[in-house]
């Protein structure tokens, strides 16, 4: 869809004048009033909606956090004890922020589900679909040198592990992990620069959103029929009032879902490890990351040599920019093809048990026949590697080729029409 | 809504919370502590103030000797959501209590009553001390022990847990613990300056049975008159007094948690329905809309 037209009219003197010289009403305007939507998205496209939310919200309670936090080994884990005790509603910001990031990570996994579902990366969403790529990455970085604040055991642990991957790189390895770490081990520097990068990070994802939101806005939104709009008048309506309360809508009943964790179950996404103060003498039994890099951990411990697990966990991650590449198929929706469908719906099922074997010990055993181990969860982890890999350059590109699509509708209008017509049958 | 949308939105429920739980961090093969049942779990749980109340004193009179809480000031004993002391109660109990303070004028370190602004004195001067009289190991700290441990609950448990809002993993393993020694199995031999018990990871445990001292050889309390509210003093009751104790030490504001919580909720739920009935509303100008 090209740019609409601008259908904002300034109604007073003030906004006249304004327009004439920034024309921030307009943009406004053109982009969360009149932008056209079209009429057939599901539920699954408020995500991005959701999505906003929760960086704004974890935007809010982490700044106000860190105006009572200590960046520092000997204070850090009292300083968040204090805000949990001392600070008016502190435990309710710790625990929005600290749950607000599994929140975030199950909204993103639904949005790139959905993405992947129907077709969302194909032309010409591509730049779009990648620059959600570079997100989820800030995302994840960003989770990770949070998890390390409190300074609890699997902080200090984890963040040793995690650092200790560039140790794999070949010539340099060692001295980018001492770089990283600002010492010979994880220390204090290391928590000040965490914190420091913690802070700036959400700020530069909220840079890469309004370029994703631009380029959302430049091409239109895909849809579940995976058909481009044709005629606006018949197939979209305006953002504001449908789309803004639809999305408003859906965000209530995430907050919900939320709030239930935050009220009734606040640690129960964390770590009881957690509570306990890092001590680098003490190794915890499991060095568990937490739940939404499970499944990219799983990969990591799959691959027997230390290189190859790391390149392996990056490029499981990676690959995602490459979908509108590796999928060949002409038609985006999921809706429409059969043979598509059971492989993503594997890939989903893999992807879960891999991050069920990234929270188990290597060496328990998966399968035995009278005694004896066929299976263990590091095999079990190879398989669902390969397999989760193949999804990608297998199963995706060749579906192109060979799979027979259902007929596509021939407009949104007609998807949306159609599908009502068959529900009053 | 079609039925690849509503699977996609069952998957993704699973894979949301699929592996949140399957990370505790107690070694496997223990018994799973039996489930207590406390006042404070639920959405509208709240403490007993009584039982936090005889929870400090076994903590004072027991537990202190040797385990800190070092979060904890005299003055929250006072707040709402506690044990429920007055403000006299505390000023008198952390009165009793030397706190070392200074310098003075003249630079030198000096002790003084407590206040109940303060935070309870570590028991022992630095950790090498705390070593030296514990067999070479620092006894924990108890300002967040209760959230600090925890037992596997493994598939499907940890998904049930979610609805039932069962968290409380960590005050059954400590009742589990205090109740938990028994003569090791026959056949295994336990080291020297270790306990067998039945619940805690590995079975081996560096600490004594810390309620020892509170019942004698056939389990009969050796002070019944310990608790002087009347309650009991059976093993079992003072296991599960200092367990609620310290989940209160752990989370003073769970009850101001779980009262916002309803309100919330309810608040949340009813702009859910309106916001509902309102979209209805406003699409159903759309043609064909459904």
């Amino acid at each position: 869809m090209a740019e609409h037209h601008s259908s904002y009219v300034p109604s007073t003197g003030i906004e006249r004048w304004l327009d004439a010289r920034l024309p921030i009403i307009r943009l406004m305007h053109d982009s969360a009033v009149s932008y056209p939507v079209p009429r057939n998205l599901n539920y699954f496209w408020t995500f991005g909606a959701i999505l906003m939310f929760m960086l704004v919200a974890q935007l809010v309670t982490g700044i106000v956090l860190a105006m009572h936090y200590t960046p520092h080994v000997d204070f850090a884990f009292n300083s968040v004890e204090s805000i949990m005790r001392d600070v008016n509603y502190g435990w309710l910001l710790r625990y929005m922020h600290a749950n607000g990031a599994s929140m975030f990570f199950i909204a993103v996994y639904v949005h790139i589900a959905r993405g992947m579902y129907y077709g969302s990366y194909k032309a010409p969403r591509e730049v779009l679909w990648i620059l959600g790529v570079v997100i989820f990455l800030l995302m994840m970085a960003t989770a990770f040198m949070g998890y390390v604040l409190p300074w609890g055991q699997m902080s200090f642990w984890g963040a040793t592990v995690i650092t200790n991957l560039f140790s794999a790189v070949p010539v340099v390895g060692e001295a980018i992990v001492t770089w990283l770490w600002g010492g010979y081990s994880v220390d204090n520097p290391t928590l000040n620069r965490f914190f420091s990068l913690h802070y700036l990070l959400p700020f530069m994802i909220f840079g890469v959103v309004i370029l994703h939101v631009w380029a959302l806005h430049h091409v239109g939104q895909n849809n579940p029929a995976g058909v481009e709009v044709k005629n606006v008048a018949k197939d979209t309506m305006p953002f504001t009032p449908f789309a803004t309360v639809k999305d408003l809508f859906a965000m209530v009943v995430f907050m919900i879902f939320f709030a239930w964790f935050v009220f009734y179950q606040p640690n129960f996404l964390g770590h009881a490890d957690n509570y306990i103060p890092a001590d680098p003498l003490k190794t915890p039994a499991h060095i568990v990351p937490e739940w939404y890099f499970l499944p990219f951990y799983g990969i990591l411990r799959a691959i027997p040599d230390k290189l190859g697990g790391v390149i392996a966990m990056f490029a499981s991650i990676a690959v995602l920019a490459f979908l509108p590449w590796l999928d060949t198929s002409k038609v985006k929706s999921g809706r429409y093809r059969p043979t598509f469908r059971i492989f993503f719906w594997i890939f989903v099922v893999v992807t879960i048990l891999l991050g069920y074997t990234g929270s188990q010990p290597t060496d328990k055993v998966v399968l035995s026949l009278g005694g004896r181990t066929i299976l263990d969860m590091v095999g079990f982890a190879q398989i669902l590697t390969v397999m989760y890999f193949a999804y990608f350059f297998v199963a995706l590109p060749l579906l192109g080729l060979f799979e027979k699509p259902k007929a596509v509708p021939a407009s949104i209008a007609d998807s949306v029409l159609g599908d009502s017509a068959a529900a009053h049958k | 809504m079609t039925i690849a949308s509503r699977s996609l939105i069952a998957a993704l429920a699973i894979a949301g919370l699929a592996t949140a739980g399957s990370s505790a961090l107690a070694a496997g093969g223990n018994e799973h502590p039996p489930a207590q049942k406390w006042t404070f779990s639920g959405p509208f749980g709240t403490y007993d103030r009584a039982q936090l109340q005889r929870g400090f004193k076994v903590y004072k009179e027991v537990c202190a000797a040797c385990h800190g809480l070092e979060k904890v000031s005299f003055r929250n004993l006072a707040e709402a959501g506690g044990p429920g002391f007055t403000a006299g109660q505390v000023k008198t109990l952390a009165a009793d209590y030397k706190i070392k303070d200074g310098p003075n004028e003249s630079g030198d370190m000096f002790e003084r009553p407590g206040r109940p602004s303060d935070r309870f004195p570590r028991p022992f001067a630095n950790d090498e001390a705390a070593k030296a009289s514990n067999n070479g190991a620092v006894p924990p700290d108890f300002s967040v022990i209760a959230k600090a441990r925890t037992y596997e609950r493994g598939f499907p448990m940890w998904a049930i847990d979610i609805v039932t809002q069962y968290q409380e993993q960590g005050v059954d393993y400590i009742t589990g613990l205090m109740t938990g020694y028994v003569a090791p199995p026959a056949g295994v031999k336990v080291e020297d300056g270790l306990h067998w018990n039945t619940y805690f990871p590995g079975n081996k445990i560096a600490m004594a049975n810390p309620l020892i001292g509170l019942f004698d050889d056939s389990g009969k309390a050796s002070d019944p008159g310990f608790y002087t509210d009347g309650t009991p003093v059976t093993r079992e009751q003072v296991a599960r007094d200092i367990s609620a104790f310290l989940m209160w030490a752990a989370e003073p504001k769970l009850e101001e948690r779980k009262q916002i919580g309803a309100k919330v909720m309810l608040w949340l739920i009813l702009l859910a329905g309106l916001l509902y009935f309102t979209k209805k509303r406003i699409w159903s100008r759309l043609e064909g809309a459904h």
